[in-house]
């Protein structure tokens, strides 16, 4: 029987000062004319508590430029859910984020991309924006709300990876995530720019173990391997509709945030249809939850209910199927083929970016 | 280490409400649903930068009519747990 979600995942805007190029967002992003309005997304809100929805993360691209998100917080607030705002921080300042924490936004996180102002900024490709991360965090406690830092890590920044923690730990975070890039989207267009050696990926592995333990009960880090150089798939979203939606900016209902890459499947429009109905019924949903879409060897895994298969968007991007076993797994046929593609990618000597545009 | 002198409080941004679609209490946290028990439940309300677990544990175990020492072990335990997952300061 399909629960309730969990969390969902409200993506304001497609507009952004940073252009990182490994941006979840598709390749097509949506211009500030297709957005949804104010009265929408408190509709949306209210669907969503009395769907069961525990967490809100107000996303974008930079949901900051929106100037109604200090209501939509105070109405997330007062309907029980448990607001995050996932931000690059280089819009705020203390009135603004005063604003937002008396509006009852209980956590911050935002991205950093290195641990130097150079790296970061160029990686961003906005100038100021790392020393402007480093104020706006400070602020973030002041304020009493908790405090994630997110670092995207690859082949470019990933020798500042020690520093990124200690970076953390000195802005007295809460949490970091650690998150290898996700090869979906823009980052996939910038794959042979981003891949990190298998070299560098076990150093840094061994690191975030190490100091995961020295931290605990301190700071939590949570940490996202990447997927190439993995045995086993992530358990993409925790399975397919089983706990997460997603809004776009233009108010379709996804299963994850690119599951628009994946051909032939319809999203729904909030308003046209209740989201209770979407969640529990619509075609999208159903495609690929729980286990009866799948192949071999998915269909006679011991793990099919722990991984669901994994990812459903590499699946389509690496083994052109949407329903085969996700490639990273050392069970697909695919598997030696990536894994190559990877290493060889990793000592490419390509180093220019195609940054995010609108 | 937490002892029965330790006053332990919700990290900030942790948040315990009570979830009516499930019909249980939660902590609610960065990218964190915990669900309590009644027990939990119970001792996270005095989780609260006032109470020391010692002064948690006597309220419980007159609440639940349940030998003290074993309460407070209890307490110590899930007061301990919470710690470690970045939920409670002491």
């Amino acid at each position: 029987m399909t629960a309730a979600p969990l969390a969902l995942m409200a993506e304001l805007t497609h507009r952004c000062p940073l252009q990182c190029p490994y941006c979840s967002n598709p390749l097509a992003l949506l211009k500030a004319g297709r957005e949804k309005n104010t009265a929408f997304w408190l509709g949306v809100i209210d669907e969503a508590a009395a769907l069961g929805v525990l967490q809100i993360h107000f996303s974008g691209g930079e949901p900051t430029l929106r100037q109604d998100l200090p209501e939509l917080i105070t109405h997330a607030t007062k309907r029980g859910l448990y607001a995050n705002l996932i931000t690059s921080a280089v819009l705020l300042n203390e009135n603004k984020l005063l604003a937002l924490a008396q509006a009852g936004l209980a956590h911050v996180q935002i991205s950093f991309q290195g641990a130097k102002a150079e790296t970061a900024d160029r990686i961003g490709n906005y100038q100021g924006g790392h020393d402007q991360k480093l104020a706006v965090a400070k602020l973030v406690t002041k304020l009493g709300m908790s405090l994630t830092i997110n670092a995207v890590v690859h082949r470019q920044n990933l020798d500042e990876l020690p520093a990124i923690i200690d970076l953390a730990v000195a802005l007295d975070a809460d949490r970091l995530e650690v998150a290898h890039v996700q090869y979906h989207g823009w980052a996939l267009r910038n794959r042979a720019a981003l891949m990190p050696t298998r070299e560098a990926f076990e150093t840094a592995d061994a690191l975030v173990t190490r100091r995961r333990e020295e931290l605990r009960g301190k700071m939590s880090i949570d940490y996202v391997v990447p997927d190439y150089y993995a045995q086993a798939p992530k358990t993409c979203m925790g399975g397919w509709g089983r706990q997460f939606l997603n809004v776009t900016p233009d108010g379709r209902v996804l299963p994850c945030h690119a599951a628009e890459s994946i051909p032939g499947l319809v999203f729904e429009q909030i308003g046209a249809r209740p989201l209770h109905d979407i969640w529990y019924g619509s075609a999208a949903f159903e495609k690929f939850r729980g286990t009866g879409w799948m192949q071999e060897p998915c269909s006679n895994c011991a793990l099919k209910e722990v991984d669901f298969g994994g990812c459903r968007c590499q699946a389509l991007a690496l083994a052109g199927d949407a329903a085969a076993t996700d490639p990273v797994c050392h069970l697909s046929p695919r598997h030696a083929a990536i894994l190559a593609m990877a290493e060889a990618e990793s000592v490419a000597d390509t180093r220019d970016f195609v940054y995010r545009r609108l | 280490m937490i002892t029965r002198d330790s006053v332990p409080a919700l990290r900030r941004g942790i948040r315990r409400q009570f979830d009516s679609a499930r019909n249980t209490h939660v902590l609610l946290g960065p990218e964190r649903v915990i669900v309590l028990d009644e027990i939990a439940a119970a001792i996270t309300n005095l989780v609260d930068s006032k109470h020391s677990v010692a002064e948690i544990s006597a309220t419980l175990a007159e609440r639940f009519v349940a030998d003290s020492a074993m309460v407070e072990a209890d307490v110590i335990e899930f007061v301990t747990s919470l710690l470690e997952k970045g939920l409670a300061t002491a």
